[in-house]
């Protein structure tokens, strides 16, 4: 996490300079499941994308791309409008992937 | 050049207002504020002024509009009185703390209940912790010219901060005074123009106001608060030299009414000032060692400066016009009390609670007072700490 900025280092009023600066902070710690996306299965029909509350998907030349994983929170709503035919993603318990990778 | 009229202190709030010119003014009626907004109302009825006049359908709206008005830019003020204050009271927070220089005339009037119209302190005192800087009237004239020099200090980059004028119902906002208005042009230069840094209508410059501010950082919000009240004080007094060139008359923190060599010591908030005045006058002329300090500016609280004018005295009485119920004393009082522990001065210091719900205070009962002082400094004892005067028993 980056330092938290002292009282005489922000702007007064709790106000918001700069426009758009919502990316800067990262919800993707809030995490309790990840959504995990399997490329071979995804038929990029993008109703996660439509549906993604945090426009955590990453779309490129309209295909789906992957996952924003530094703002995804982790809801599962992509998991649940993925058609069920297809099923290309899954949620799994994120410190299962943690301590899989030894993070 | 000024001149001299006879105003209520009503009129007079609604003349500066009208001098002022502000953008915006959002407002709802409550006795004994009314008619001062009525004279504003008519003012912009008549195209006399041609600020934006907002009916609004309570006071909560009319803060809330206040607080739009002026984040979008706007120069804005607005009047109420005890009921509305309180039920303004969410949003009173909101305009401090987004650091919006609302210039605000409070009517003291006493907070129901019983119902009651009359005149005390105890709504001013509800905004106490608000982040409000308050200046307190003696009369008609400081009404209208605190309310002149409120807009300058709310609207100083240092500060940013709303203002908030008092003024004893009914017996200001009600009574003819003589006293001086100074001409429109005057009080326009004063003024001058609002130029705010950050503003909502400033599209070239999108910038969020009142985002949700969680545990990381509402703190430092609230630190950078204190800061600013800290510096209010000097560009409280800095105006009020400004001030002074244009009208002739002294503004301070607090008036040292006959405190030289004073060894007995009132202070006192509002019109009652007045009436410790011709006491302190009375017993002067029979010799006695009486004095008073009259606090014009109760929030940011002058603490330094106070303890240095109460040097020499040998006891104080703090008057209070309204009661922390379960604390201990009033809140001038225990305000009063905690600057002087650990400032090197030890004399006795009593608080008389007097005047709720617009009961008179008489020249003889403040006499009694100064006496009631003279029994403490010669037999060193304290009958009662909280004294409560003019109650029937
Ligand atoms: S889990 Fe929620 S936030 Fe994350 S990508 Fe899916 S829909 Fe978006
Ligand atoms: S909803 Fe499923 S299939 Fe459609 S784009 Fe997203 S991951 Fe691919």
């Amino acid at each position: 996490m980056s330092r938290l900025k002292g009282w005489k280092e922000i702007p007064i009023g709790g106000l918001i300079l700069e426009a758009g600066n919502a990316e800067e902070y990262q919800t993707g710690t809030w995490r309790t499941y990840r959504p995990v996306w399997d490329e071979g299965k995804c038929i990029h029909c993008l109703f996660c994308w439509i549906y993604c509350p945090d426009s955590a998907i990453i779309v490129e030349g309209g295909k789906m791309k992957g996952i924003d994983l530094k703002h995804c929170k982790g809801c599962g709503i992509c998991d649940q409008e993925c058609p069920p035919k297809v099923k290309a993603i899954e949620m799994v318990l994120e410190s299962k992937l943690q301590s899989e990778k030894g993070e | 050049m000024g001149k001299i009229v006879a105003l209520t202190g009503n009129d007079a709030a609604g003349t500066a207002m009208i001098q002022i010119r502000p953008d915006v003014v959002a407002a709802f009626p409550i006795t004994p504020q009314t008619e001062l907004m009525h004279k504003f109302a008519e003012a912009v009825a008549d195209g006399d002024v041609d600020t934006e006049f907002v009916s609004v359908e309570s006071e909560h709206s009319a803060m809330s509009a206040a607080i739009g008005a002026s984040a979008a830019g706007a120069r804005v003020m607005t009047a109420t009185a005890a009921n509305g204050f309180a039920l303004m009271w969410e949003v009173v927070y909101i305009a401090a703390s987004y650091r919006l220089p609302i210039v605000m005339t409070l009517v003291n009037r006493a907070l129901s209940g019983p119902i009651n119209i009359h005149c005390d302190h105890s709504d001013s005192m509800g905004g106490r912790d608000a982040g409000w800087i308050q200046l307190h009237s003696e009369n008609s004239q400081e009404v209208y010219d605190n309310l002149i020099q409120g807009v300058k200090i709310a609207e100083n980059r240092d500060v940013l901060l709303p203002v908030m004028v008092t003024s004893d119902g009914f017996i200001l906002s009600h009574t003819l005074e003589r006293m001086e208005i100074l001409d429109n042009q005057g009080v326009q230069d004063f003024v001058g123009e609002n130029h705010p840094q950050h503003t909502l209508l400033d599209v070239d410059h999108p910038i969020t106001f009142g985002p949700l501010d969680l545990p990381d950082y509402y703190f430092e919000h609230k630190r950078q608060q204190v800061l600013a009240m800290e510096k209010a004080k000097g560009v409280i007094l800095e105006v009020g030299r400004e001030f002074k060139k244009l009208s002739g008359r002294d503004y301070w923190l607090f008036e040292e009414y006959q405190m030289e060599g004073a060894e007995r010591a009132i202070v006192a908030l509002g019109s009652t000032a007045g009436t410790v005045k011709e006491t302190v006058d009375a017993l002067r002329e029979k010799g006695e060692k009486v004095g008073l300090i009259k606090l014009r500016v109760f929030r940011p609280f002058p603490k330094e400066e106070l303890v240095e004018a109460l040097k020499g005295i040998k006891a104080l009485v703090v008057l209070d016009r309204s009661n922390s119920f379960g604390g201990f004393g009033g809140p001038l009082f225990t305000e009063i009390r905690s600057t002087l522990y650990g400032s090197g001065l030890s004399f006795e210091v009593l608080n008389y609670i007097y005047g709720l719900g617009g009961r008179n205070i008489s020249l003889k009962e403040i006499e009694g007072v100064y006496s009631d002082l003279k029994e403490v400094i010669e037999t060193s004892k304290v009958k009662e700490r909280i004294n409560y005067l003019g109650v029937r028993e």
